[in-house]
């Protein structure tokens, strides 16, 4: 009866309006037997870090497609940093140049997923971050 | 600090992975309940169920903005979603509804998945109800996942059982079927701005007309109840007759009428005493349960797989039945 299971929330944070990529990764996780937290659209980083610690999650998903990752990472990690849930991988899914992989990598980020990512590579990735 | 400790000074992070423990029923999870079920027993619990699509989850975030905003109560939400039967896995997505209800302290909304269970509720629901009943939150909200007929375990947890209908999802003949129409304290008609609202109105109005006002707690919990309900006295004859509410979530209308039908009937079920009947119910269906579960952890520790597997095979070669087996094993137990 005692069964562990791996807590993702998946979340959309800043404006755009585009959240098809983060339901097929919700639901790739889902299919990889993950419980997915899924918030929605124009989440705050305030929004996502609040919805993380009410729900323990495991690993936090961002999806940013419009450009504004390096302002909303740091925001989003450092909330959670706040809030005491340090040992949560956060992930982030989008269109995001290579110049600022190493940044986000230095931040703390567990994994960056571009376009033509696959979902077994994500869903490798989360359980060995999770694992380790 | 203990689990428990934290949860009652109010640290909210103590609070949500204590959920977690108890969800996965582990050793700090049970201490943690054993150590909190003196501070329960005073909050509200309100549960929501109904069809998929009928719009629980505004719903629920609605309710919870009114008692937050009007009433000043602490809210916590217990939203549950299926779980996948081939893969174990869950997507959780009644927060996107609640969006609203972010960034107030006095608000926690937890989903979970139902792990297997059938019931339209999770088998750890009512321990994760104890936890934020514990941590003192005044209202506590259970929403299912989207019932069909029989999802009814909602009507034994909670006080007041809401089911949440939505125009044009079924004739009359639906209204008069046994099941979850059976269980409710309110019906809400919700997206009641919609067409066919006349029609749900009507079906279920004579679906009312048409019950006999029995004892409720009886109707409430099935056979699967054997209690004797404490002999309520004669105010008990006015029984109350489920209302019924129209609302439209996403236009917050109708939710103030909700809330105070929700408040007539608490002060129904205090004033005839059904309060205690159905909290008695409630725990006794919950110890039964944990009877259960503990006689048969201690039957697995007792016999050995052994002997287990060897009368299991016996049984497969039809050298005897299940019930002898039964017998058999019990009688046997090592020690």
């Amino acid at each position: 009866m005692t069964e562990k299971k791996i807590r993702v929330l998946v979340a959309k944070p800043g404006l755009d309006g585009h959240d098809r990529g983060a339901k097929v990764v919700a639901r790739a996780l889902r299919d990889a037997g993950m419980e997915v937290i899924y918030t929605g659209l124009r989440q705050t980083p305030e929004m996502i870090a609040e919805a993380a610690l009410q729900e323990d999650v495991d690993v936090v998903g961002l999806s940013i497609l419009s450009g504004a990752h390096m302002a909303l990472t740091p925001r989003v990690m450092e909330l959670l940093k706040a809030n005491g849930q340090t040992h949560v991988k956060v992930f982030i899914g989008g269109i995001i140049p290579d110049e600022d992989l190493l940044r986000l990598k230095e931040m703390g980020v567990a994994g960056v997923f571009g376009p033509g990512a696959s979902t077994e590579d994500i869903i490798h990735d989360v359980q060995t971050a999770v694992a380790g | 600090m203990t689990y428990s400790q934290a949860v009652l000074t109010g640290d909210r992070l103590a609070l949500a992975r204590l959920l977690t423990q108890v969800e996965n029923n582990t050793p700090d999870g049970r201490t943690a309940l054993i150590e909190l079920f003196p501070h329960t027993g005073r909050a509200h619990l309100i549960g929501v169920t109904g069809a998929p699509g009928t719009g629980k989850s505004s719903l629920v975030n609605q309710l919870a903005l009114y008692y937050r905003k009007v009433e000043n109560k602490r809210v916590a939400i217990v939203a549950v979603d299926p779980s996948s039967p081939f893969t174990g896995g869950a997507v959780l997505g009644d927060r996107v509804r609640m969006r609203d209800l972010s960034g107030d302290p006095n608000v926690f909304i937890r989903s979970m998945a139902t792990r297997g269970s059938l019931g339209g509720l999770a088998q750890s629901t009512a321990n994760m109800v104890q936890v934020f009943d514990a941590a003192g939150f005044d209202i506590i909200i259970i929403e299912t996942v989207g019932a069909g007929q029989s999802e009814v375990d909602v009507a034994r947890l909670a006080h007041t059982t809401l089911v949440v209908e939505a125009p044009g999802l079924g004739d009359d003949i639906q209204a008069i079927k046994a099941g979850i129409l059976e269980i409710a304290d309110i019906l809400v008609i919700n997206k009641a701005d919609r067409p066919g609202v006349e029609n749900t109105e009507k079906a279920l109005k004579s679906m009312l007309d048409l019950a006999h006002p029995t004892e409720r707690v009886f109707q409430h919990h099935g056979s699967a109840m054997r209690t004797i309900a404490p002999k309520q006295d004669s105010s008990a004859t006015l029984m109350w007759i489920p209302p019924i509410q129209k609302t439209v979530a996403l236009e917050s209308k109708g939710i103030v009428e909700l809330a105070e039908s929700i408040g007539r009937h608490v002060n129904h079920l205090r004033q005839s005493g059904d309060w205690a009947v159905r909290e008695r119910a409630r725990l006794e269906v919950e110890l039964e349960a944990l009877i259960r579960e503990t006689l048969v952890n201690q039957f697995h520790e007792d016999v050995s797989q052994e002997k287990y597997d060897e009368t299991l095979e016996n049984v497969i070669q039809r050298k005897f039945s299940p019930w002898e087996a039964v017998k058999m094993l019990l009688n046997g137990r090592s020690k």
